[in-house]
């Protein structure tokens, strides 16, 4: 099983200080959730694993190497004149090979078409695609080359309910058979609660908490992350669902 | 049967691509056919009118033909017709690379300054007799026009390096170079003799005449050495066109990427530009005919705009010596002329968003 270690995580963009001392523990073999408000550091944690930004603190793996992460950025913007199939192979082939492509390369690409229920677009143009369209095969994009360490900035905000829940499924069955750790950063805290095992929570830089889902995502959290008043509940068939009941200052008044 | 309804869809795409594949080999076997059609022509044609026959056979037994024949068809007519093909290929390169790491369909080495930077450096040797390098009195036009091509592009190249830079901004710099360059010709020809003013005009007409061996083995030396260096970065370029943002995620070094193919593309627009003018149009039309045909996979977009290049520029110069018999028109005034409306047929016919 693979696992990431974050050591007092730092990271600045010129002289603004984005993200300070945040340290976690993520186990891969299921999704865990990045949760925050807008701008409070998330794709700066992610561009900060990925090494894309300097900082301080230490990023640990184990069961993996970094050259097996892959970092899928909220930006879907495609407008290459290239097919739904060329892009993929195109994501696996930045590993390194030369011009050819083997049975086995275009077999990987084809499986992850089907894996996430691709195949109908394989020959249609990128720039003729769906904004959620075009984020499935931003994620298929991301998971051809089977990364063992996973990084995705709102993977479902593109996407149909049906698509969304088909599509984390997709991942949730990926984590399983891979052992793979999987963050992927979401706003919608009844889709973490339903598919997502464990939590980092993110304020203003720092992780306020992190660990299984619904010990992280108590009201009280919900409320310093968001100010939001809200409840945790079950539903009748006994999950886990966050109702809403108003702005925190909305309330006050 | 379960194995078979999963491993359908499977094979249906793969299966789909390879056909994809095969159609784009087949598009660049055409072109190539294309190309040895129009420089065979190209060779034929001329003001003294030879038949075709004898000037194939100046071509395969130059022993047997006679001498006026033979420096006709080898010392003028091939290095026109072959220095055709290399600029061609090289001016659509460098606008295929530049329109590929600027993320921008305007992108070329016209748009971005280095031609007129080249037509001021002629202009300068025309007109005053400036020697940009000293002691190449000889050779004082394209060398000059080749030092003011690349130190625009060393401009451009250095302020890319800038922190905060965006490609954006380069874009921007390049088309306020080819302002500022065009306005200090524009001085240059005010001030100039007559003589001076009508060299200046024909050079930025763009002309091939006075192609050379030289020439073409200098151009074709430059396209041998940066080729491959580009296809060994296919796979990287094509993600480029995936947006900055995406490319750095799939583990390309995006601005190291860009700054290499900044300084070859430099040098593969330079070099052509010093050597035949100005001839704007390749630059942006061969890699938009590439992209139209082929898609941008690197493999078969970085052949398919030089190809396309080659064939564009070719076939401007059967047409630049056929619409008047006797007469060889610039090349660069019928690449615009006739290039323009069938770009602009293509790019309304083809009904496909490439950008």
């Amino acid at each position: 099983m693979v696992a990431l270690s974050l050591e007092h995580i730092g990271a600045n963009y010129g002289r603004r200080k984005i993200l300070s001392d945040a340290t976690a523990e993520i186990q891969g073999g299921t999704l865990t959730a990045l949760v925050g408000a807008n701008a409070a550091g998330k794709s700066t944690l992610f561009r900060r694993i990925a090494g894309h930004l300097r900082g301080t603190g230490h990023i640990r793996l184990q069961g993996a190497v970094a050259h097996d992460l892959r970092y899928m950025p909220q930006d879907t913007g495609m407008t290459a004149a290239l097919t739904v199939y060329e892009s993929i192979i195109l994501a696996l082939k930045q590993g390194g090979g030369g011009w050819r492509l083997s049975a086995t390369e275009l077999g990987a690409v084809d499986e992850t078409l089907r894996h996430f229920n691709l195949s109908h677009l394989a020959d249609q143009q990128l720039s003729e695609l769906s904004g959620g369209q075009r984020q499935a095969v931003s994620i298929a994009q991301t998971l051809v080359s089977r990364p063992k360490v996973v990084l995705m900035d709102e993977p479902t905000s593109a996407l149909d309910l049906n698509r969304q829940y088909e599509i984390l499924e997709a991942l949730r069955l990926y984590a399983e058979q891979t052992g793979a750790v999987m963050v992927l950063a979401l706003h919608d805290l009844n889709q973490v609660m339903r598919c997502c095992t464990a939590t980092v929570a993110l304020a203003e830089g720092r992780i306020l908490a992190s660990g299984a889902t619904l010990d992280v995502l108590t009201p009280d959290l919900i409320r310093r992350l968001y100010g939001i008043n809200s409840r945790v509940e079950r539903c009748s068939q006994g999950c886990p669902m966050m109702i809403v009941d108003g702005p925190t200052a909305q309330l006050a008044l | 049967m379960t194995t078979m309804e999963i491993q359908t869809p499977e094979a249906a795409s793969t299966h789909s691509y390879r056909r994809l594949v095969a159609r784009r080999i087949a598009i660049l076997v055409g072109l190539t056919l294309a190309l040895v059609l129009s420089v065979a022509v190209d060779v034929s044609l001329g003001p003294a009118r030879y038949p075709v026959w004898d000037v194939l056979q100046t071509i395969f037994a130059p022993g047997g033909a006679e001498l006026q024949m033979r420096v006709v068809v080898w010392d003028i007519r091939m290095p026109m017709a072959l220095l055709a093909v290399t600029v061609g290929a090289s001016l659509s390169l460098a606008g295929a690379q530049m329109q590929t790491i600027l993320a921008n369909p305007l992108a070329s080495p016209f748009t971005l300054g280095l031609s007129a930077a080249a037509s001021f450096g002629a202009a300068l040797a025309m007109v005053l007799g400036v020697a940009l390098v000293p002691g190449a009195v000889a050779l004082m036009v394209p060398i000059n026009a080749f030092a003011m091509a690349m130190a625009a592009s060393l401009l451009i190249f250095g302020l890319s390096t800038l922190r905060g830079v965006t490609v954006e901004t380069i874009v921007l710099l390049g088309i306020a170079l080819v302002f500022s360059f065009n306005a200090a010709l524009a001085l240059l020809q005010y001030f100039a003799s007559e003589q001076a003013l009508s060299a200046v005009v024909f050079w930025t007409m763009g002309s091939l005449t006075k192609a050379t061996w030289g020439k073409v083995a200098v151009t074709a030396a430059i396209l041998v050495v940066c080729t491959p260096l580009f296809a060994r970065r296919a796979w990287a370029l094509t993600a480029i066109r995936l947006g900055e943002v995406r490319a750095t995620a799939m583990g390309v070094p995006v601005k190291r990427l860009r700054l290499e193919a900044l300084v070859l593309v430099s040098v593969l627009a330079a070099v052509p530009v010093s050597f035949v003018g100005t001839i704007g149009f390749i630059g942006i039309v061969g890699p938009h005919v590439a992209r139209l045909l082929l898609g941008e996979d690197q493999r078969f977009f970085l052949p398919g705009a030089m190809l396309s290049g080659s064939v564009i520029l070719s076939a401007t110069s059967v047409l630049s010596k056929a619409i008047l018999p006797g007469a060889v028109l610039p090349i660069g005034i019928i690449t615009a002329l006739v290039g323009v409306p069938f770009f602009a047929a293509l790019i309304l016919t083809k009904g496909r968003k490439s950008w």
